[in-house]
């Protein structure tokens, strides 16, 4: 008896006396490894408000309204934007989309509803292994297929080249938005005698769209700033005015099949590209303008960004009332 | 047991004890898994039939062979008999859709779709082809009213269903089963994600339909069975190590309750375990 009292009193004491030294060792790791994360947490932020700084910064200068609205004049001259490039990459992403779009909601249905069929399996490993595909390697198999054949390069091979960028993005989101709708929600219609199909449509579409609406602009985004798939396909055009497309269209009383045929059947400019054309010219106007680019495509990409996230809150607080 | 004959007598108490379900050898299996067996029992027309018994022996999968709930797992196998009004839901030629129609269903947790209360209610009926606004707005009003939610969301049926609170949820939900007219209405532990005052306001509603619908109820709760229900299913596992359940006991609540023939019914409604 009087030993254990003994034990435990002895004990007691070490923690007691080791009490002091093990709290304030506890406070430096601690205090040590804050530093330690809020320093690589600064250091990982750094790049990003470099970037965005520096080009805004360097772009910012050589930015005017002229910028928007003007298609690129000769060397030499003043004035001149970047017109041509702003219509194609809107063109070329809008394109991509309609394309990409469709078949990429509908496999992600397929694969969310059966995934475990070979039809689904194939699909989950071909988007993995398609979305390892460096996009260059996509421009190049869609200039063999497709700007080949038609022998000349066009908006419409960059639009294609651009959707099989997208392919695996949107399948992949829109699958995984559609395995978070609870699945309790889908018994409830079904519960109701609703077929599958209904189901999905009326009851698993609306309650994922807004994470689906987000992966889709995400892939758009990310799209618009690619320049490999659009090295070999829309290739870039200085003369490229949608205006003036239409315009001379409708003068010459052509049918808007036509209209539509010339718009996507030339090459087009894009951003990304007219900065990198730009970029590797001997002509300080030209690498300016390379700035100016680069800050409009951020601007372009920045908004589609916001445009998302404001979506999204939109649509929550309608759902949620 | 009541036959065919008494059925048709017009008497009221007669009508009142025939069955709307009657359930022979029934077996489900998940693959090899075998998750109830032998099951047999009737359910009884406008009365409260509760299944009680301890997690995981198969409470959830009777109710869901109910309507043909299983279908929906690849793997799952009926075998025996479910009759509604003597006529087997699993036979060829029987459309589920109607079986589901038929025999309703109200889920554990409250599960309203994202779209407005009026909406969560006329879906049912829209898939039924009602299109007209009229019938729509009558039927969407007859339903909440019968779910007693009318009053409380009579101003904001183009609010969305997830807006209301819990209670009014699954209230919501029972509205939406209850739009496309269904003869039996199936519930999974109803009120086990409501607060009290909840739940006793859907035992209150459960008593209010069993005059126009029958219900079959799976409840955790043993003094909500006790309360709630007509008849009781005691449910346990058919004997330790195999993982296949069954009904031990199938009787009126009121004899489930104070006088069990089955010493294991005995000790779980007495909570000696379980």
């Amino acid at each position: 008896m009087t030993s254990t009292t003994t034990t435990i009193s002895r004990f007691q004491k070490l923690i007691e006396k080791n009490q002091v030294i093990v709290s304030s060792r506890r406070k430096m790791t601690n205090a040590i490894m804050l530093s330690i994360t809020g320093v690589m947490t600064l250091l990982a932020i750094i790049p990003l408000f470099w970037i965005v700084g520096y080009v805004v910064f360097k772009g910012g200068q050589y930015i005017n309204l002229d910028f928007f609205i003007h298609t690129p004049r000769p060397l030499g001259m003043e004035g001149g934007g970047v017109l041509n490039a702003i219509q194609g990459t809107l063109i070329v992403a809008g394109l991509a989309s309609l394309i990409a779009i469709p078949p990429a909601v509908l496999a992600a249905f397929y694969a969310a509803n059966n995934p475990n069929t070979p039809l689904g399996i194939a699909l989950r490993f071909s988007t993995d292994v398609l979305s390892g595909v460096p996009s260059i390697v996509i421009g190049l198999f869609t200039y063999a297929v497709l700007v080949k054949p038609m022998g000349h390069y066009s908006g419409f091979a960059g639009g294609v080249a651009m959707a099989i960028l997208m392919l695996p993005t949107i399948i992949r989101t829109t699958e995984e938005m559609l395995k978070l709708v609870p699945h309790t929600l889908r018994e409830a219609s079904l519960g109701l005698g609703a077929p599958e199909w209904k189901t999905s449509l009326s009851v698993v579409l609306p309650a994922a769209l807004n994470g689906i609406i987000t992966g889709f602009l995400l892939a758009i985004a990310r799209a618009a700033g690619e320049t490999a798939p659009l090295l070999f396909t829309a290739l870039g055009n200085e003369r490229y005015d949608l205006g003036l497309i239409v315009q001379s269209g409708i003068a010459q009383k052509q049918g808007i099949f036509e209209i539509f045929r010339r718009v996507f059947d030339q090459p087009v400019d894009s951003l990304p590209l007219t900065l990198w054309k730009y970029a590797q010219q001997p002509y300080p106007e030209r690498i300016e303008q390379s700035w100016a680019a680069a800050l409009v495509l951020m601007i372009v990409i920045l908004l589609i960004n916001i445009f998302a996230r404001l979506w999204v809150e939109y649509r929550k607080r309608r759902l949620q009332g | 047991m009541v036959t065919k004959l008494e059925i048709q007598t017009p008497e009221k108490e007669v009508i009142a004890s025939a069955n709307k379900m009657e359930i022979k050898d029934l077996a489900v299996f998940y693959g090899k898994f075998r998750a109830v067996a032998d099951i047999n029992m009737n359910i009884q027309t406008n009365k409260i039939t509760a299944i009680i018994g301890p997690s995981g022996c198969g409470k959830s999968t009777l109710l869901r062979s109910f309507n043909r709930m299983n279908d929906l797992t690849p793997s799952a196998r009926v075998d025996g008999e479910i009759l509604l009004d003597g006529k087997n839901i699993n036979a060829s030629g029987v459309d589920v859709v109607d079986v589901r129609r038929r025999i309703g269903m109200v889920f554990q947790r409250p599960n309203p779709f994202p779209k407005s209360i009026y909406d969560n209610v006329a879906y049912g009926p829209r898939l039924y082809g009602v299109r007209r606004k009229n019938d729509l707005d009558d039927i969407v009003e007859k339903s909440l009213k019968q779910a007693a939610l009318w009053d409380e969301v009579r101003d904001k049926l183009q609010q969305s269903g997830l807006s209301i609170s819990g209670g009014q949820q699954q209230r919501l939900c029972i509205a939406r089963a209850l739009a496309v007219e269904p003869e039996v209405v199936l519930m999974d532990e109803p009120a086990s994600a409501l607060d009290p005052i909840s739940t006793l306001k859907i035992e209150e509603l459960m008593q209010e339909l069993k005059k126009d619908y029958t219900i079959v109820i799976v409840t955790h709760n043993m003094q909500q069975a006790a309360r709630a229900s007509d008849y009781t299913a005691m449910m346990m596992l058919l004997k330790e190590g195999e993982r296949s359940g069954t009904v031990i006991e199938f009787d009126a609540t009121n004899r489930i309750f104070t006088n069990p023939k089955d010493k294991r019914t005995e000790d779980y409604v007495t909570g000696r375990f379980g």
